[in-house]
């Protein structure tokens, strides 16, 4: 990836509050390259889902941004009117929840639901969004497409329906894909076949992946680059391999310790140090005496 | 993460109006001799049809004016109000004590308790209520016994079925085993963690009963099958202000009015009251 | 050694499946358990793994005789109890305790933790002094004294999952199931509720069956792993050897499944044709 390339998401200093006032976003920034996958790891109340919110556009009404900005491929969002916004954010990126059952509809078949975004809001012809399909569905190992594709969400395993979401997610060719836990749910056995997935996947495809993930396992496995979150503030960020070999901050340090690895039982599974908190604490109240938001 | 602190623990002015106008008619009600400006009764053919105080011809005295026999609209409010209260507690109480308790069995205990408890509301439910409730005091005869009867006869179900919903989800939930494992038998279960956690809904239900009853009782009086015609209600006061609606709209816009605010009152109240109990659950 | 706390001979369990629950009529059964043979010896933990579907929760619910096998025998110090009713378990109760997965369900949200901790002693005929033995309860898994009074909701997942323990605590009991206690919780606070539970089973000198869909959790505090799929155990040994020597190719399958917090490039590559 050359440095002068654009950037395929960039957050600038984006901070959020609820309606109380209380700050859940603190002037988080970050950027994904073109094809590349991002790791955002933090345990919750991290704020790690209300980013990957933010960038969709599907913030609950709670919470409202104050400041930052957001750009799609250099397009700040920010600076378009909504319908403009909406059909941005439609046409490059795409989600893969975390729940395949509650992502979708249960009393539609599978394979009106997938063409369903190709044709509506991408305004693909039926038999093109249909061959498309079948070939993700190719593509996400699914052997018997017209089964499936006939099925109702629960007569799908959670395996089977996290596959059906990621061929939609890819289907219209995204250039950003936001994927929130997508594998949190999951049987490990399973995870690992949609993690290896989501990987091929992006891989061919060069799609950039937002990775919204608790487990640092994951993270190891699966990014390049990772943004450690605490309470919604960015505290590490770093390439995957480097945040490993020697993790900056306390408090990546302490996530490290307290993740379990049975090969070094008596290395991990380590509780999180008081005074590591405390810091954080600390960190967090000097970061928020020293913000004002821009037009407050 | 957030619902917890947005579902803050506002006291909402709903409650607090419904509550207040339902004190209000309730404590006319109660002192009903002491306040009402007239004879409920007193006919007066001299003084038919004033008109309420604002307008031209009104009387000092008959605030809302007097119907097509003289009476004060405005004492023969009061005086129906207790009818209307004395049933709405009664009536609401008995459905709600039988329709609770067979839901809380029918709900937690499952198996042939629920399978008879649910065939039977089934059954109920297939009756039009107001027809069964004219049929009802038919043959109890009228009266404000009958009425009452009547109205728990029939509205149990309403208390039955939501309360057996909220008792099944409750026993799912690991609480509910976790008094087992403390070693409580079924009954104590019940009583000690489902009971608790129905108890919001029971309460807004009742509230919302009570309106009903009202109105039933209203619709029994307006056909002539509540008590006794001398005695004045809501129902029958309306039923009378039909007839003369072209003269004077008053004898039947008062009435109807107050009924319309008392039972929306009652249901406002009753969603206040559980509204208020609720942030605990999150 | 010394006589095991629980034998477990030839479980079965039978649940109605009520996904096949025809419009009128009973639910067929579905076999869940399918003959199980295993000890859990006295003082120790012995982890029960499995993923969806495995049976090992309904197993645990077996254990507690939340549930009754359909055959079988579950003997709890030398008795079978797999048969016996509800009010012959009464006096057990004080013996077999629970902590459940979710602490948010587990705890009535009407009642305040001390009612929650004192439920099981007020039903075990141990009244008296229920404030001190609250207290202890509360002590014993690092709660400060003044949380008795406060409900479900004051409190964050870790703290409630410390009330689950002092409840299920409180009755010093034989036995405790620990039924996915961590998997609702964030790693560090993972951490500090099995450190916690690691602590208490030495103290109390207690048998635990800590169920759990993550080999990974389980090495440092259990003596030995029980792997379930769809209704058998595939495989029974002493921890350390089924981690460093798995025996089934299952258990080698879940444990290469788990993603370990270290770079490791092959991880995701597809496995070479063997």
């Amino acid at each position: 990836m050359s440095a002068t390339a654009k950037p395929c998401l960039e957050i600038r200093s984006l901070s959020a509050v609820l309606a109380n006032g209380q700050r859940v976003l603190r002037s988080v920034s970050l950027a994904v390259q073109p094809g590349e996958v991002r790791a955002l790891v933090g345990e919750s109340g991290a704020g790690k889902t209300m980013i990957g919110k933010a960038v969709l556009g599907v913030l609950p009404k709670s919470v409202r941004i104050v400041e930052g900005e957001m750009i799609i491929e250099g397009e700040d969002l920010g600076r378009l009117d909504a319908k403009a916004r909406r059909t941005l954010i439609g046409a490059r990126t795409a989600l893969i929840p975390q729940d395949p059952l509650t992502a979708l509809n249960p009393s539609r078949r599978i394979g009106p639901q997938m063409t369903d975004r190709l044709v509506r809001i991408l305004g693909w012809s039926g038999d093109r969004a249909d061959s498309r399909i079948r070939q993700l569905l190719d593509e996400v190992q699914i052997r018997d497409p017209e089964r499936v594709l006939k099925s109702y969400p629960h007569e799908l395993s959670g395996g089977m329906r996290q596959r059906v979401l990621i061929a939609a997610a890819f289907a219209a060719e995204p250039r950003l894909i936001v994927a929130d836990e997508p594998t949190t749910a999951l049987d490990v056995t399973v995870q690992k076949q949609i993690l290896r997935l989501i990987a091929e996947l992006q891989r061919d495809h060069g799609t950039a992946i937002l990775f919204v993930t608790h487990d640092l396992g994951v993270v190891a496995k699966i990014s390049q680059k990772v943004s450690v979150l605490y309470a919604g503030k960015v505290v590490e960020e770093a390439a995957t391999v480097d945040l490993f070999a020697s993790p900056q901050h306390p408090y990546t340090r302490a996530l490290m310790l307290a993740t379990p690895r049975y090969t070094d039982p008596y290395a991990s599974l380590k509780p999180v140090d008081e005074t590591v908190l405390a810091g954080l604490a600390a960190e967090i109240a000097a970061a928020d005496q020293a913000w004002r938001p821009s037009h407050g | 993460m957030d619902k917890a602190r947005t579902s803050s623990r506002r006291t909402s002015p709903r409650l607090w109006l419904a509550g207040g106008w339902l004190l209000l008619a309730l404590l006319a009600a109660i002192l009903a001799p002491l306040v009402a400006p007239q004879d409920p009764l007193a006919q007066d053919l001299m003084l038919e049809r004033l008109p309420p105080f604002w307008l031209d011809g009104a009387e000092p005295g008959y605030w809302l004016g007097t119907d097509s026999l003289g009476r004060d609209l405005l004492s023969r409010l009061i005086f129906g109000g207790r009818i209307a209260f004395i049933v709405a507690f009664a009536a609401a109480a008995s459905a709600c004590l039988i329709g609770s308790a067979l839901g809380l069995i029918a709900g937690y205990f499952g198996g042939w308790a629920d399978r008879i408890i649910s065939r039977v509301v089934d059954i109920w439910l297939a009756f039009p209520p107001v027809l069964f409730a004219i049929l009802l005091v038919a043959v109890l005869g009228t009266g404000l016994s009958s009425v009452i009867i009547a109205i728990a006869v029939i509205d149990w179900t309403r208390f039955c079925r939501v309360i057996r919903a909220e008792a099944m989800s409750q026993a799912r939930m690991d609480y509910v085993e976790s008094a087992r494992i403390a070693g409580y038998g079924r009954m104590g279960i019940m009583l000690r963690e489902v009971l608790p956690n129905v108890l919001p809904s029971v309460v807004a239900l009742l509230s919302l009963e009570m309106g009903i009853a009202v109105i039933v009782e209203a619709i029994l009086s307006f056909v002539n099958l509540s008590i006794s015609t001398d005695d004045p209600t809501w129902g029958g006061m309306i039923a009378e202000g039909r007839l003369s609606i072209h003269q004077a709209w008053w004898v039947l816009v008062f009435p109807l009015t107050t009924l319309i605010l008392t039972v929306l009152c009652f249901s406002q109240f009753g969603e206040g009251l559980k509204a208020r109990f609720d942030p605990v659950l999150r | 050694m010394a006589e095991p706390l629980f034998s477990v001979r030839g479980l079965q369990v039978a649940l109605p499946d009520m996904t096949r629950k025809p419009l009128i009529g009973r639910a067929p059964l579905a076999e869940i358990l399918k003959g199980l043979d295993f000890d859990l010896p006295k003082g120790s933990v012995t982890g029960i793994v499995g993923e969806s579907g495995s049976g090992k929760s309904t197993l645990g619910r077996a254990l507690v005789r939340l549930i009754e096998p359909s055959a079988g025998a579950i003997s709890f110090e030398g008795h079978d109890i797999g048969h016996l009713s509800e009010a012959e378990l009464r006096p057990l109760r004080r013996d077999l305790q629970m902590i459940f997965q979710d602490p948010m369900s587990s705890l009535n949200p009407r009642h305040t933790i001390f009612n929650i901790i004192a439920a099981p002693l007020r039903q075990n005929g141990l009244s008296d002094g229920l404030k001190e033995r609250v207290g202890e309860a509360l002590q014993r898994v690092g709660l400060p004294q003044n949380f008795a009074g406060r409900y479900r909701h004051e409190l964050s997942g870790g703290q409630r999952q410390r009330v689950g323990i002092a409840r299920a605590l409180a009755l010093s009991p034989k036995f405790v199931l620990a039924d996915e206690i961590v998997s609702g919780l964030d790693v560090s606070t993972q951490a500090q509720i099995l450190t916690l539970l690691e602590k208490l089973a030495v103290e109390m000198g207690l048998t635990v069956a800590f169920i759990s869909h993550d080999l990974s959790v389980i090495r440092r505090l259990c003596r030995q792993v029980i792997v379930m799929r769809e209704g058998r155990i595939v495989e029974l040994s002493a921890t350390d050897a089924l981690f460093d020597n798995p025996k089934e190719t299952y258990t080698r399958d879940l444990l290469a499944a788990i993603p370990l917090p270290e770079i490791d490039a092959d991880w995701l590559r597809p496995k070479a044709p063997a």
